[in-house]
């Protein structure tokens, strides 16, 4: 029983982290048909220079906080301006690679601006445990998945009452239609990257946050943020919540109740990836338009 | 000087090469590939080899990706199938090369043809992500391999590398030796993948790349030849990965991960996607980067001290920038800007 509690509490507060990224990698899949491959690099820029704002600088925490998501968003936008704008409407295996370039890129400014070696970084979250269910659980995951809640709350009722939010929704569903009624599509694209590297970001500080310390290992969040959204569906942003928290939850049972030595956790979300695109491509709520050959 | 086409004949009109000047330049390219190694010593012939053997590679990730449209990140782990298979037979069963390097590469097409599968119903993206789950999995495998009894790494008996009996080693030093078996794999894949599109199976690959559901129409058959382009790409994967682990003699899975995939996939970007030249340019730049950024900073070190320790990232950074750069502004790749310098020559002083 507690070893249930504890696997579950940690498999939803890493699914939440997952569907943050996954949120951000949807909102530019939805609004300019872009898959982007360097999402992981995203959470890595994110961890660091909130490492480099508080750790390095020493500013009060929620300071270098904000200042570090406020500077990720920044190069998220300019990202979008100066690689994926001359792309539009390339074949999308171009589309692909410009990204999959870029995150090699980003990763070696990353190397060379702040080295491999991983870094204890700074911990916001409390580090207490507490005792649920029977069993004793740290409250940093509990944590994290509260924080993630928020940050979805406040994109939602970001895309229901402003109007950048109404536009998105409006370009998301017909671009043509947005592009008639007077919308800047660039603008939104602009918007799009910001969010992404906003939630990415967040994502980045929050794993940073419970692992004690920052490294190229959350990049590999990037890679896992694939079974989550074709698990959701490639162009919902329910699915991808509902799907980060599904696979936040089997990754860690699979990984606390298998044998430990097989490292199924690593594993198990791409065996997922591999038989939902079999059975049923477009994911839990994904739009039908798949093509079939 | 040519100033247009003008066949008079089918062959002519059917031919690969049809003018002098093309049978000139293959010429003088074989004959600079033949000297070469008597000349350039053991630094050179390590690249030259590993340019042939990527160049391998390259050409069959261009058969799936560039000829028939089938987006694939999944080639390292393709590309680590053949290696594994090679080295194996090797160390379990005490084969020669001569034998392990075919049977590795026909294996890897079966493999290959197996994680084509979702293509049957995948395309475009999904497919992509779909070899990207192939390529997690068999790394998977490689790294938690108990079940193949394979630890960290590989080590190859040097007594393996011989040719039908005669050790490789009668031919000279490793490196020198292996140039004539990478070369010369490498020139047969040349001839067998340009001519198979001049084939009706290579045909009907480019006719799946164009518009699959056209080729289905005047009968194409979809889910053979998708699996054969799966398997053909794979084959030559596992060729490249059976020559690397024979060549090294240690293979480790981190030779193979998914950088490795997105290796080859700039590769055939780089070079020109649909055109085998171009895959043989594209895997001599990226080899040759590398090798050229190292060179540079050994150059300015004396200058710049710190300089080593930052070449990793400068190399990684030149990577990505290359394949931005190349998507920008060249996305035809080195093929086109070759093919613009010949025309500039071709037509000059009159072009127009």
């Amino acid at each position: 029983m507690e070893k249930i509690v504890q696997l579950t509490l940690s498999g939803i507060a890493n699914g939440a982290i997952f569907a943050l990224v996954a949120l951000g990698f949807v909102l530019i899949y939805k609004s300019s048909d872009v898959i982007n491959f360097a999402q992981g690099e995203l959470l890595l820029i994110g961890a660091y220079l909130t490492y480099t704002t508080v750790e390095m600088i020493g500013l009060w925490w929620p300071i270098g906080v904000i200042v570090a998501v406020a500077l990720a968003a920044i190069i998220g936008v300019l990202i979008e301006q100066l690689v994926l704008r001359p792309l539009i409407g390339e074949p999308i295996i171009s589309v692909i690679m410009v990204t999959i370039g870029l995150s090699s890129l980003l990763r070696a400014i990353i190397g060379g601006i702040w080295g491999v070696t991983p870094r204890t970084a700074p911990q916001f979250l409390p580090r207490d445990t507490i005792t649920l269910f029977g069993a004793s659980v740290s409250v940093d995951r509990l944590w994290a998945f509260a924080l993630a809640l928020t940050l979805f709350a406040l994109l939602s009722l970001f895309f229901r009452y402003s109007r950048e939010g109404i536009a998105m929704r409006a370009v998301a569903d017909d671009q043509q239609a947005a592009l008639s009624m007077g919308i800047s599509i660039k603008k939104v694209w602009a918007i799009a990257w910001a969010i992404a590297a906003v939630t990415a970001s967040v994502g980045g500080i929050l794993l940073m946050s419970i692992f004690g310390g920052v490294s190229g290992q959350i990049a590999r969040v990037g890679l896992l943020v694939f079974p989550v959204v074709i698990l959701g569906g490639l162009d919902s942003i329910p699915g991808a919540i509902v799907g980060g928290l599904i696979i936040g939850l089997l990754q860690s049972f699979a990984g606390g109740y298998l044998p430990p030595e097989l490292g199924m956790g690593e594993v198990v979300p791409f065996i997922i990836l591999l038989l939902i695109l079999l059975i049923r491509p477009y994911g839990l709520y994904g739009q039908r338009i798949i093509e079939r050959v | 000087m040519q100033s247009g086409t003008f066949h008079t004949s089918y062959a002519s009109d059917m031919a690969l090469r049809p003018y002098w000047i093309q049978r000139l330049r293959i010429a003088l390219v074989l004959i600079a590939v033949l000297l070469f190694p008597w000349f350039a010593d053991r630094y050179w012939l390590n690249l030259a080899n590993m340019i042939a053997i990527a160049s391998i590679g390259a050409i069959g990730l261009n058969i799936l990706v560039g000829y028939t449209g089938q987006i694939s990140i999944g080639h390292g782990g393709f590309l680590a199938v053949g290696a594994y298979t090679a080295g194996l037979m090797a160390v379990r069963l005490d084969m020669p090369m001569w034998i392990t390097i075919p049977v590795a590469s026909c294996f890897t097409a079966l493999v290959g043809a197996f994680f084509g599968l979702p293509s049957l119903r995948l395309k475009g993206l999904y497919l992509a992500i779909a070899t990207l789950a192939a390529q997690e999995i068999i790394i998977w495998l490689l790294t938690h391999g108990k079940l193949l009894g394979i630890g960290e790494s590989l080590s190859l008996p040097r007594a393996a590398n011989n040719l039908f009996g005669i050790p490789l080693a009668n031919l000279g030093n490793n490196d020198f030796a292996f140039y004539w078996i990478t070369v010369g794999c490498l020139i047969l894949t040349v001839i067998f993948v340009s001519n198979l599109f001049r084939s009706r199976t290579g045909r009907a690959f480019v006719a799946i790349r164009d518009q699959d559901i056209a080729a289905q129409v005047i009968g194409v058959d979809l889910f053979r030849y998708k699996l054969l382009a799966f398997a053909t790409s794979s084959f030559f994967a596992g060729l490249a990965g059976a020559l690397t682990a024979h060549y090294r003699g240690i293979i480790s899975w981190e030779r193979f991960t998914i950088d490795t995939s997105i290796l080859y996939l700039a590769m055939i970007i780089i070079g020109g996607l649909g055109s085998v030249s171009g895959s043989i340019y594209g895997a001599a730049f990226m080899t040759l980067l590398p090798a050229l950024l190292s060179n540079l900073a050994r150059a300015v070190s004396g200058l710049v001290p710190d300089i080593n320790s930052y070449l990793p990232y400068i190399q990684q950074g030149a990577f990505g920038l290359a394949i931005i750069l190349f998507l920008i502004f060249e996305p035809e790749g080195i093929v086109k800007m070759w093919r613009n310098v010949k025309d500039y020559f071709r037509l000059w002083p009159f072009s127009y």
